[in-house]
């Protein structure tokens, strides 16, 4: 066995030595998932982060182009497996505009409440395994409780408590089960008090801080010019949501405010996040509130599935059964690129259809690609102990990176 | 030949038993220290922790150690085997030794000698080589690089420790643990004019101890484990022991220094033996720990620094001129 050629440097001192190097991960407690991240260190302070990527790589954009538009809807919960509904949520968008079609009103507050249960999904785990990054390990503790409820809901109306495959496009699978708006209701208020709960372990606490702010500033200008979104966006005071700017699923009939930072820092990353969980709460009871009645799902049966009862009674029904379970629909020829604002930000799908059952191609433009592309720029010049308070605070999850 | 047997081989008899009963307490109790952490933390964070082994999972340190026994030692390529090896020894066999000088009672001490604080001192700083040798044979980056952190932290607050217990020599009047503890009758230094010392022995201690919010060593989010990444099976279990007993001792020198020792908070309540007093002080400073490691972040390696150099450090040393100052003018008067 050679031994490799190290390479003499110059530190900014003038001393000359080969570079101390980290291999932090694919199996490290804080890299998130199977990001490996190639530290170049002089002592404590980071000279150079070098993200690797691709160990989750499992070839999804590749694989829906050989499935229905019906098959390809599970792939999209396995991408933020965080917040599963959030990217099906923006799949069925996309084939809907393509298809010209629009889910019925109860359908897209369904949808609005359980975008919204996500994002709470998703910023409970941001925030509390950022806490854990930081060494404080009861956040996390307290948040998994929260997430098991939340989990919950997901199984009262899917089935299952993660890849639900839940909305699809023309509505949503099912309609909710009885009692349960008025369980999410109940729901609301403890989970009030257990942000407070939450807050007064780490938005005062003066370790807390002093871990956080003014570590990984980006401003305005770079985060714009590095095509960051969501609240990695918000926190360096761009005041930017597709929810409002480009309202989607009746988001603009609902009244809700969207926090922004101003420091950049990871405290207003931290802090972003804990506000949008109250917003999205205001938004969830004012779904609950006004929930419409009627159909869950478009009645059309070129695209959704007929009514089992309709199936034994109606050949028609038969037919168009057994079309979608062994063909699916055609989507007529055409392109969108279409965007929500998922929990972690700019959740995008760009989706070719050349008018056969399955798409000719689809993009999928992930958040935590875009943020994990600042890691090295936030990292530079900063401790080990802080890369480690940067990758918590980026909210990355390698199911969309690595797709 | 009856002398023989009196003089020598009768006390021999006694000190050995003293030290097997001294190992076995420090032993039983580090073992529930591990269990006691895992309840605490489990409570503060809405959940039971152990309770399957056992009685309320009162048997799970007994199945911790079986399974850390029968597991295979794991030796890193490359690694010096002997200082591998003998860096967890080390370790242990100091959180044991420490103990020789602590009184529990009156008059229920292995040694009572009369530099016991200096003692302490002594092999309290002497557990840091054992972290850096460890660190360096285990030949790994990340152990390495805990090593090097811890044996920065370790040095750094030995001073302000060293500094803080001065002030209690002063106020004391002697090195003997014992008589520390006699002379603090009247009221526990706790609650004097070394009030602010014993807060920072407190946070020194838990730095002393590599524990949160000052457990960057081991920081287990950056290091993964620090200087004992590398280890595993019972040289891992010798590396722990050793930090829990260290805990306790730190616990112990705690009530020593500040608490009163064995002494009842009231003397109505002297009835109740001296050393279910200096257990009980030692379970309380204990479940400081627990709770702070259940609540607090973590320091930055150059954040710990600094708090030991420009905040503990000058601290105490102001106080060692108070504190002899107000002796010096008391004793004149």
């Amino acid at each position: 066995m050679t031994e490799p050629v190290q390479v003499l440097v110059r530190d900014k001192d003038g001393h000359e030595g080969a570079p101390f190097t980290i291999n932090l991960g694919p199996q490290h407690p804080a890299a998130h998932g199977v990001l490996r991240l190639i530290l170049e260190m002089d002592g404590e302070v980071v000279e150079r982060a070098d993200p690797h990527i691709g160990l989750l790589h499992r070839g999804t954009e590749k694989l829906i182009e050989h499935k229905t538009y019906t098959q390809a809807l599970p792939y999209f919960d396995r991408l933020d497996y965080v917040a599963p509904m959030a990217s099906e949520q923006c799949f069925s968008l996309a084939v809907e505009k393509l298809l010209g079609i629009a889910p019925p009103e109860r359908a897209q507050v369904i949808r609005v409440m359980y975008a919204e249960i996500s994002r709470l999904l998703n910023h409970i785990l941001a925030v509390t395994t950022f806490a854990l990054d930081l060494g404080a390990i009861t956040p996390a503790l307290w948040g998994f409780e929260e997430r098991e409820k939340l989990m919950g809901f997901y199984e009262r109306v899917s089935g299952a408590r993660m890849h639900a495959n839940y909305i699809r496009p023309g509505g949503v699978a099912k309609d909710l089960p009885e009692g349960l708006l008025d369980d999410i209701e109940a729901f609301c208020d403890p989970f009030i008090k257990f942000l407070d709960d939450l807050e007064t372990l780490l938005t005062d606490n003066r370790i807390f801080k002093q871990r956080t702010v003014d570590i990984g500033v980006i401003s305005k200008d770079d985060a714009l010019a590095w095509g960051l979104s969501g609240p990695m966006l918000r926190a360096s005071g761009v005041a930017w949501d597709l929810r409002k700017s480009q309202p989607y699923d009746g988001y603009e009939n609902f009244d809700f405010d969207i926090p922004v930072g101003t420091t950049g820092d990871c405290y207003a990353r931290y802090l972003v996040r804990m506000a949008e969980m109250r917003q999205s709460v205001r938004i969830i009871r004012q779904c609950i509130a006004r929930m419409p009645q009627g159909r869950v799902m478009i009645d059309d049966y070129k695209v959704a599935m007929p009514d089992r009862e309709d199936i034994e009674k109606s050949m028609e029904a038969l037919i168009h059964h057994f079309k979608l379970a062994t063909e699916g629909y055609h989507v007529p020829s055409g392109a969108t690129y279409t965007a929500i604002e998922a929990p972690k930000g700019e959740f995008g799908v760009y989706l070719v259809a050349d008018g056969t059952n399955m798409p000719y191609r689809c993009k999928i433009r992930a958040p935590s690609f875009a943020h994990l592309q600042v890691l090295p720029l936030l990292s530079k010049d900063h401790m080990l102990a802080d890369v480690v308070a940067i990758i918590g605070s980026l909210d990355i999850v390698f199911g969309e990176i690595d797709r | 030949m009856d002398d023989l047997i009196n003089t020598y081989f009768l006390p021999l008899f006694w000190m050995l038993l003293g030290i097997g009963a001294i190992i076995g307490v420090v032993l039983g109790a580090t073992a529930y220290l591990t269990y006691a952490e895992r309840k605490v933390l489990g409570a503060i964070q809405l959940r039971k922790g152990p309770n399957v082994v056992g009685p309320f999972g009162l048997l799970q340190p007994m199945a911790d150690g079986l399974k850390v026994m029968f597991k295979e030692t794991i030796l890193p390529t490359k690694a010096n085997v002997f200082l591998f090896i003998a860096a967890p020894v080390f370790t242990f066999l100091l959180a044991l030794s420490a103990w020789a000088v602590i009184p529990f009672d009156a008059g229920l001490v292995l040694a009572d000698i009369n530099v016991g604080v200096l003692y302490l001192l002594a092999i309290s700083s002497l557990g840091v080589y054992a972290i850096i040798i460890a660190g360096w044979a285990s030949n790994s980056k990340y152990s390495l690089l805990g090593g090097l952190r811890s044996a920065a932290q370790m040095v750094s607050y030995e001073v302000s420790i060293g500094l803080i217990i001065v002030t209690v020599l002063i106020q004391a009047g002697s090195l003997n643990l014992s008589e520390i503890v006699e002379a603090q009758t009247g009221g526990w230094y706790v609650f004097s004019i070394l009030l602010p010392m014993s807060v920072l022995f407190f946070a020194s201690a838990l730095a002393e101890t590599n524990r949160s919010p000052f457990d960057l060593p081991e920081g287990e989010s950056e290091l993964v484990g620090g200087f004992n990444t590398e280890y595993s099976a019972m040289i891992f279990a010798m590396f722990f022991l050793g930090e829990y007993a260290n805990m306790i001792l730190m616990s112990a020198m705690a009530s020593l220094l500040f608490l009163g020792g064995w002494l009842p908070p009231f003397e109505a309540l002297s009835f109740v033996p001296g050393f279910i007093w200096f257990a009980a002080k030692i379970a309380f400073c204990l479940f400081l720990f627990l709770w702070i490691r259940g609540t607090l972040p973590r320091y930055r390696y150059d954040q710990l620094m600094r708090i030991g150099w420009k905040f503990f450090l000058p601290l105490s040393l102001v106080w060692v001129v108070v504190v002899a100052t107000v002796k010096m003018i008391g004793g004149a008067s």
